[in-house]
């Protein structure tokens, strides 16, 4: 066992436990503050596995302004221990847990059962054409930027334009909402 | 009455709505702040300039001949408003040198500078003269006990000022003279 | 564990100079509040603290008064304070996270440096490498991510003190992180854009690259003033500083986040905010100020050997003083926002300011580059 995998189980216990943690608090800051802790230990997994860059948008993006945010909702809704406790919504987050244990579990087995084709890396050997080089893979920073911003432009743009959907439909229903108050 | 003038209040230019001009005024002028002569006293070593009315810890003071002014009337006692003056009269004994036209003198004087707020009225209602706020302003004691100021206590932070009308002397005058009162 | 002595000797001396580092800015840290508190002083007319001596170091004949006017102890004497005052926990407090929150205020402030490069060693063989305890390709993105997680510290306080004023300033707080960090990052874009033009070669996601940059052309303060603007203005608010302290505010809030708190539990809480100014002008020297380069536009006048690191050290270091005295510069000249205004600033401002800015630089950059392309 050497310092990686060392750390490796590190960092997993501490993904996995604070998994666990924010599913068995009772009162919803502490689970959304497990949540975080989660969160920067798949980050640190990002690290050991050499993405850097995931690491750091993890972090950034999830820990950094998501939670913050689901904090602020939280805090500001002063929702209590029992929040969420329906037993309606209780038996949905229960199943879906197990169904998803379960595909986990399923993929889990068929890597085990073939691990040859399963573990290899994504096909990326077709190669990205960006000023006549070919572009080997690798986590770096402008791997990313080639990829998103040449390769997957038009996806890019697609979820973009999604989101912009999305974000236009959420403005309509407060719109609409606080309208339908003052009438 | 005058006439109320309204005043326009001319719309913000470009630059004055950035706020940056004037953070910068502001700042120019805390930075030349820095370097001007400072305003606070060091204060062990420096001691303030008291003005001439200051209002310190009340004392006893005695007449320039050393004799003792206080005819324990009582009525700093009774003029006191938080009750911080206690006084015991006693008499002069008759053979007393130089004492012998005072009738009174306090047999024990205290003041308790707990309940002293040094509002000067003792100093004012005196008709003696006798008691004076002076000049000491950082009076401190470790007990209770220490900040009663007795008789003996009260006559060495007051000391001797300037008197100009010498009472005791003009009443003995009279009293040569066969015309006591 | 398998461990080798060369795996032993690497870690061994990291730690040691991410301790020396830690120590580097902690004693920064604590010279800003008496820095703090000294300028404030003489800008108000008043001389602050000068009382504080060592045993034996006030005997000395000239340097010793002189070093007592300046209060050059009073942080030692602050930090026993800190020490050795009654720890009290309000009953009504959440132990756990109330025991944390000062801890996860100050762990982020301590992390973002170890991607902060602050001089150049020089070898014999001409080769030079930065100073650095990590220099990670993508590093200013690990400044912003590791400091925004610096919040949860102030949240966390706000939450578990379980009283009014904490709870609002917690609540005002994470407002403020999220609103100003887009501007933040938004107004790095065009920087990245810069330093990464086609054909420099430069990684403009590491400090190193940056400040490498800035020795080729000029600072980037001069090449991108509108970026420097509001990315300073965006750290004042990161940091919590005057203009911005909402979370504290202690007009309206008694003391914000930290009214609960004594004793060392609240002294970790005030190294945090010192801690965050000293790194965050650190980086806004690295980023805007051209790093441990002396002058724009003109090569280092030093030789390049043990010399030249040393005084691009001294360097970097003087302009992150001159930019921390500017910190308390501003605290003690501007009064603070209100709440509504902050917001206001934040949105409405120097957001649209900061995609105008960006928008602009992505014109000139492509314009500039123009020759390059079609050669």
């Amino acid at each position: 066992m050497n310092m990686v995998d060392f750390l490796f189980y590190v960092f997993a216990t501490l993904s996995v436990g604070g998994g666990l943690l924010m599913v068995f608090s009772r009162h919803p800051v502490p689970a959304a503050l497990f949540m975080i802790v989660s969160m920067v230990g798949v980050a640190a997994l990002f690290v050991i596995l050499e993405a850097f860059f995931l690491a750091i948008l993890q972090v950034l993006v999830y820990a950094g302004a998501v939670m913050v945010l689901f904090l602020f909702i939280i805090m500001l809704l002063d929702v209590g221990p029992e929040g969420g406790k329906a037993w309606r919504v209780k038996f949905l987050s229960g199943f879906m847990g197990i169904v998803f244990v379960g595909l986990l579990v399923l993929s889990l087995l068929d890597i085990g059962l073939d691990r040859s084709s399963s573990l290899a890396w994504p096909a990326l050997e077709e190669g990205v054409m960006v000023n006549g080089e070919s572009l080997v893979f690798s986590a770096s920073v402008k791997n990313f930027g080639y990829g998103l911003f040449a390769k997957y432009m038009l996806p890019l743009q697609v979820s973009g334009f999604l989101l912009l959907a999305a974000m236009v439909g959420v403005i309509i229903l407060s719109k609409k909402s606080s309208a339908s108050e003052e009438v | 009455m005058a006439k109320t003038v309204v005043l326009e209040r001319k719309p913000l230019s470009l630059s004055e709505r950035t706020y940056l001009p004037q953070i910068l005024t502001g700042l120019k002028t805390t930075f030349t702040n820095m370097f001007k002569e400072k305003v606070t006293l060091q204060y062990p070593e420096e001691k303030p300039v008291l003005p001439p009315n200051y209002r310190g810890v009340p004392t006893l003071v005695k007449d320039p001949n050393g004799r003792e002014k206080c005819v324990s009337c009582q009525l700093c006692e009774f003029v006191c408003p938080p009750k911080a003056i206690r006084i015991t009269p006693g008499s002069v004994p008759e053979d007393h040198e130089d004492r012998e036209h005072v009738e009174k003198a306090p047999q024990e004087f205290e003041i308790n500078m707990l309940r002293c707020i040094y509002c000067g009225y003792c100093e004012e209602v005196c008709p003696e003269e006798a008691i004076f706020l002076q000049n000491e302003y950082s009076f401190s004691g470790y007990t209770r006990d220490e900040m009663i100021n007795d008789k003996a206590k009260l006559y060495e932070l007051g000391g001797t000022l300037p008197d100009d009308h010498y009472k005791w002397d003009k009443k003995k005058e009279a009293e040569e003279k066969g015309n006591p009162h | 564990m398998m461990l080798d002595a060369e795996t032993l000797q690497l870690v061994g001396m990291k730690f040691l100079f991410a301790l020396l580092m830690v120590g580097a800015v902690m004693t920064m840290a604590g010279y800003s509040v008496l820095a703090e508190r000294k300028v404030s002083a003489w800008m108000q007319g008043r001389v602050g603290p000068n009382r504080t001596v060592l045993p034996y170091v006030q005997y000395i004949p000239i340097l010793g008064p002189f070093l007592r006017g300046l209060g050059i102890f009073q942080p030692l004497a602050d930090g026993l304070k800190f020490l050795f005052k009654e720890e009290i926990v309000p009953g009504h407090v959440n132990k756990l996270y109330y025991y944390m929150a000062p801890l996860v205020a100050l762990v982020p402030a301590l992390t973002t440096m170890t991607v902060l490069p602050f001089g150049e060693f020089f070898h014999d063989n001409g080769e030079s490498f930065p100073l650095i305890l990590a220099d990670l390709e993508v590093g200013i993105l690990f400044i912003l991510a590791v400091s925004s997680l610096g919040v949860y510290g102030i949240v966390l306080a706000g939450w578990s003190s379980n009283s009014k004023y904490p709870f609002l300033g917690g609540i005002r707080s994470s407002a403020q992180m999220i609103s100003y960090e887009l501007a933040m990052g938004l107004s790095l874009l065009p920087v990245f854009l810069w330093v990464s033009e086609p054909g420099s070669g430069l990684s403009a996601l590491s400090l190193t690259g940056i400040v490498a940059s800035q020795a080729e052309s000029t600072w980037l303060i001069i090449v991108q003033p509108v970026s420097a603007l509001i990315f300073l203005i965006a750290l004042f608010a990161e940091t919590n500083r005057l203009p911005f302290d909402m979370p504290e505010s202690e007009t309206d809030l008694v003391g914000g986040f930290h009214t609960e708190y004594g004793s060392f539990k609240f002294g970790i809480f005030f190294v945090a905010e010192y801690a965050h100014i000293v790194v965050g002008s650190a980086i806004f020297t690295a980023i805007f100020l051209g790093g441990w380069h002396v002058f724009p536009w003109v090569a280092d006048p030093w030789p390049e050997n043990w010399l030249g690191s040393l005084l691009g050290v001294g360097c970097f270091l003087t302009k992150t003083v001159l930019l921390i005295f500017f910190f308390i510069w501003i605290r003690w000249t501007l009064p603070r926002f209100r709440y509504d205004q902050v917001m206001h600033l934040g949105w409405v401002r120097l957001l649209p300011l900061a995609l105008v800015n960006l928008v602009f630089y992505v014109i000139l950059v492509s314009w500039l580059d123009q020759p390059v392309a079609t050669n």
